[in-house]
């Protein structure tokens, strides 16, 4: 049954894709991709439930790609749904033609699977070509409006993409190199499992260089500063549903991908220990984005920052390692994931019914559209990391993990939340209050996958369950 | 009798490069001139030209100081020693101890130094300007020359070029892709270094192309002809240096019998005599380049010999 | 190994690197598509020699796809758009030459120096292999940086990726998959470069990516 559950869950976002590439109804495609992604997310609940297969030399099923695979499956089924409101609305003001929204929908679940591939693999290989095509798929999205700016982010996203691409590739070949003296040539090489069991026995300055090329590759798509410059431009262009996609799945993919390297370089006790470059990289980026967010007029290029802001936490926590640290990043990053998606939910559906994306034309939305007002100040707010929401559970377990080990470095985290706190409050009213702007008339949105996230994050600030916190527990152990 | 026959040797080559430099120069004229349909002077023109300059009295400026009258003879006097040292038909000679790379670069660099200065002497603008030329041309050319030196230092473990000759010729050096680069870049300097096109036209007189001649436009008489004795003699020191390091077949080693020499200098003229030709079809066959271009074109030379000795670097740590 | 196959690997790596920097050195579009053909060729030469050297007779497929792709129909495909576009003139640089050679010289010593002394257990062609590999991305990667037109920055990409190929080549035995992915995403990245040169073209009436950082947002 297991293994049943892992093909479907790769099976299922390919073999779609091919079908909706073929289907000329976009009603139909749209209703197609939503349920598709649902299957996927039932088939990836199987993952959980039944028991699982053992880990082969291409695939691998654990605890911690099962939590990566859940999330990325929910995600994307709540936003194929939030998609198919979204897009009936580009159609009617004429910026998709039925022709695009077919290459969109098959792109989409592309995209899903090769997250997905990413996932589940066990051979480091194919992770490094799941994200890849993932990556591509996703500049093609960004540039679907082909508009001068969609161009040019699709571009700069590529470019700096292909850099990724090939620092990840190149850092994979090393780890091959590190590793065919002891696990033989060919495929067994580059199974992760085997890596981490074997890597004691690598030679460790072939590591590091490894772990270097992987994390300014890897590292790049995370969106980590200074390699974040793609980020902005390509959420802020491409469809909201993408954006939604991008910041909530992609990075954590890539993050994912680090994580696997980081427990190959942890099992060798003379390589370079990962955790202080992450913890840097981490506190940059948080601090940059941190600052960056008050400059931006366009409001999902702000939303963009704040993913950058929040990666760099969570990458934070990653490197600051130990069962609690790693427990919050993994609880954050869950949490950014849902609460980051609905907020570009509501943000498409603001930008929709005013027209734009300038936050200084999106003044008064209380008075205008008071249900995505309520939606998106409920968002700011869990992002921001107020109680009672589970972002601020999480970045409390953070920041107590850290001032027990380290109390500058959490001094810093908490200097760089409270600047981003403060650039939050100020958009959030300036948006929500004031006299209003723009168009009135009523949205047509659909606020129930919107409203499921917010949900979810405020029961996750108010009572985590004790299964979900032992399975976390697990995994933040595996973590080191 | 060694110590004679090894001075009789070394004195044989001295002046072999004198004697063969004029001659090689009218072969590559003739060879240009045959390229463009002309019929071109005889081979034995550049030897007519000499001695009638010679027998020619200078004529000096009146702001020209006692320097002017000097320099030639010590632009010759350097330029000979160079040529002289550089193999021609034989290593191990007399004074194969002196034939270090870096010292013939410094002879060379020194002529060039002395001829720049008197250049630069009478005050005319035009031997300012060919003499600031020429030296930017040579601040650009000896780094990668230089280079290349390393390159063939790193492959011999020595810059004398009878030992890099010598080693060049007993061990199988394989298929070298750095030695190509260290060819290729010291094709390029020799280019440069010798005034000839791309970057600089010796049969020119157009003001705005001159460098070489530029430089040298006061000299007349015996002076003209020791200079432009001094310029045959650079050209064959830097053929026999890509002959040498290149090309070293045969040449005659250290061991073999004397009864060779004769073997080695035909070989020796030969392989001179090819490079003239591939100079001669090669300056038919480009344009001259921009003087802003010449920078371009020696930072490609350089290239190519930073990676000939980085390539050399690779394999040689394995 | 015999020292004249280690030669033969020397040389045809050894000429990747020079390519390279010829290909960084061109100032015109057609010059900068007819070195990478060269490159693209050499590879093949270089893949083909790895095929028989390790006895790995899956690679002659990559040193094929190397040869009839890269060396031939890309090169063919973009010397027709840029005679479509009308774009052969020369190519703007964001720096001089000169520099850029220094930096790339500076680039390829970094190669070698962060690689020949870990790479131990590549083995020396493996090793030499891997440099010169890192050496060709690094290059790759600054030609992206320096250029400023659409199609030399297709090239810049598509040189690095010869240099990814020549690295996965040089490590024995590293699974086909992988080697068949890259040959996958080169076709990927393809396709999708030339949707968007035409597309850029389409807007702009120019393939330089310079006249788009007008739009830059904030």
């Amino acid at each position: 049954m297991g293994e049943t559950a892992r093909l479907l869950v790769l099976a299922i976002p390919f073999a779609a894709a091919l079908l909706l590439g073929v289907i000329k109804d976009y009603r139909l495609g749209a209703r197609l991709n939503a349920t598709a992604a649902g299957a996927a997310l039932l088939a990836a609940v199987g993952l959980l439930v039944f028991e699982r297969p053992e880990p082969g030399i291409h695939f691998i099923v654990d605890d911690l790609n099962t939590t990566f695979i859940l999330l990325n499956t929910f995600v994307g089924f709540t936003t194929a749904l939030f998609s198919a409101s979204y897009i009936a609305h580009e159609l009617a003001i004429g910026r998709l033609t039925p022709r695009f929204l077919r290459f969109y929908h098959a792109m989409y679940q592309a995209m899903l699977g090769s997250m997905s591939l990413a996932l589940l693999a066990n051979n480091v290989g194919l992770m490094w070509v799941g994200v890849e095509v993932a990556t591509l798929v996703t500049v093609l999205m960004v540039g679907i409006y082909r508009t001068e700016p969609a161009i040019e982010a699709a571009w700069k996203y590529f470019i700096l993409g292909s850099v990724g691409i090939a620092l990840a590739f190149f850092g994979t070949i090393l780890v091959y190199l590190a590793a065919q003296e002891t696990l033989g040539e060919g495929m067994p090489a580059l199974a992760w499992n085997r890596l981490v069991a074997a890597a004691p026995l690598f030679d460790p300055r072939l590591l590091d260089v490894a772990f270097v090329f992987l994390l300014i590759g890897y590292g790049t798509k995370v969106g980590l500063a200074p390699l974040h410059a793609w980020l902005p431009d390509a959420h802020a262009e491409g469809p909201t549903p993408i954006s939604a996609v991008l910041s909530g799945l992609l990075l954590n993919v890539a993050l994912f991908a680090l994580l696997r390297f980081k427990l190959v370089m942890a099992a060798n006790p003379s390589a370079l220990t990962p955790g202080p470059v992450m913890v840097t990289m981490g506190l940059v980026s948080l601090l940059f984005a941190a600052l960056m967010l008050y400059r931006r007029r366009d409001i999902k290029r702000f939303f963009a920052y704040s993913s950058i802001e929040h990666m760099g936490i969570t990458t934070f926590a990653f490197g600051m390692g130990g069962p609690l640290a790693n427990f919050a990043g993994l609880l954050h990053m869950a949490m950014h994931s849902l609460a980051k998606s609905a907020i570009f939910m509501a943000v498409g559906h603001i930008a929709q019914v005013k027209g734009t994306q300038k936050i200084e034309s999106l003044r008064g939305l209380g008075a205008t559209h008071p249900v995505l007002a309520w939606g998106f100040a409920i968002g700011v707010v869990a992002i921001a990391g107020m109680p009672p929401f589970g972002l601020f559970t999480s970045e409390f377990l953070i920041l107590s993990s850290t001032f027990a080990r380290a109390h500058t470095l959490a001094l810093v985290v908490v200097l760089g939340l409270l600047i981003a706190l403060g650039a939050l409050v100020v958009r959030l009213v300036g948006i929500v209050f004031g006299p209003p702007l723009g168009a009135r008339e009523p949205a047509r949105a659909s606020y129930l996958p919107m409203f499921a996230h917010f949900l979810l994050v405020l029961l996750a600030g108010l009572w985590l369950p004790e299964p979900l916190v032992r399975w976390f527990q697990t995994i933040a152990a595996q973590l080191g | 009798m060694r110590l004679l026959l090894d001075l009789l040797a070394q004195g044989l080559q001295m002046t072999l490069v004198l004697a063969a430099a004029p001659l090689l120069v009218g072969w590559t004229r003739k060879l240009r001139a045959r390229l463009l349909r002309r019929r071109g002077p005889d081979l034995v023109q550049p030897y007519r030209d000499l001695v009638r300059l010679l027998r020619k009295e200078p004529v000096i400026a009146h702001s020209a100081s006692p320097y002017f009258r000097v320099a030639p003879y010590l632009v010759f006097a350097s330029t000979w020693i160079a040529a002289a040292l550089v193999p021609t038909y034989a290593t191990g000679l007399m004074f194969h101890w002196a034939t270090d790379l870096i010292a013939i670069v410094a002879f060379l660099g020194f002529a060039r130094f002395a001829l720049g200065l008197a250049g630069m002497d009478v005050g005319t603008a035009f031997g300012g300007i060919g003499s600031s030329r020429e030296v930017m041309i040579a601040s650009l050319a000896e780094p990668a020359m230089l280079l290349v030196v390393f390159t063939l230092a790193l492959l011999a473990g020595s810059t004398q070029l009878s030992a890099i000759a010598e080693f060049l010729v007993r061990e199988p050096v394989g298929l070298r892709v750095s030695l190509g680069l260290a060819l290729v870049a010291l094709l390029m300097v020799a280019i440069a270094e010798n005034a000839r096109i791309p970057v600089d036209n010796p049969t020119t007189h157009l003001e705005l192309t001159m460098v070489h001649e530029a430089m040298v436009l006061e000299y007349s008489g015996r002076h003209l002809a020791l200079i432009e004795a001094a310029s045959a003699l650079k050209l064959t020191a830097y053929f026999s240096l890509v002959a040498c390091l290149f090309f070293p077949f045969g040449m005659v080693t250290s061991t073999s019998s004397p009864l060779l020499y004769p073997l080695g200098i035909l070989a020796w003229m030969a392989k001179i005599a090819v490079l003239g030709a591939v100079l001669a079809v090669f300056e038919t066959a480009v344009a001259k380049l921009r003087v802003f271009r010449v920078p371009e074109f020696l930072g490609g030379a350089f290239v190519l010999g930073f990676l000939g000795t980085l390539l050399l670097f690779v394999s040689r740590a394995l | 190994m015999s020292p004249l196959a280690f030669d033969i690997a020397h040389l045809l790596a050894g000429s990747m690197v020079v390519v390279s920097f010829l290909l960084l050195y061109q100032d015109r579009i057609t010059g900068v598509l007819n070195v990478f053909a060269v490159q693209a060729i050499i590879l093949a030469l270089a893949v083909a020699f790895q095929a028989w050297s390790q006895g790995a007779p899956h690679l002659y497929l990559t040193a094929l796809i190397a040869l009839i792709v890269k060396g031939g129909i890309i090169p063919l495909a973009l010397h027709r758009i840029v005679r479509e576009l009308g774009i052969h003139r020369e190519i703007e640089k964001v720096v001089g030459v000169g520099l850029t050679m220094l930096v790339g010289l500076a680039l390829t010593a970094l190669a070698v120096i962060v690689v020949l002394p870990i790479a131990q257990e590549a083995g020396r062609v493996g090793r030499e292999d891997l440099a010169f590999a890192l050496a060709v991305i690094l290059l790759g990667l600054l030609m992206m940086i320096t250029r400023r037109n659409a199609v030399t920055q297709v090239v810049g990409f598509m040189s690095l990726e010869n240099g990814l190929v020549l690295a996965a080549t040089g490590a024995k035995g590293m699974p086909l998959v992988v080697e068949i992915s890259v040959a996958f995403s080169i076709l990927i990245a393809f396709i999708v470069f030339g949707i968007f040169v035409f597309r850029i073209r389409e807007r702009f009436d120019t393939v330089d990516v310079h006249a788009l950082e007008r739009f830059r947002g904030d």
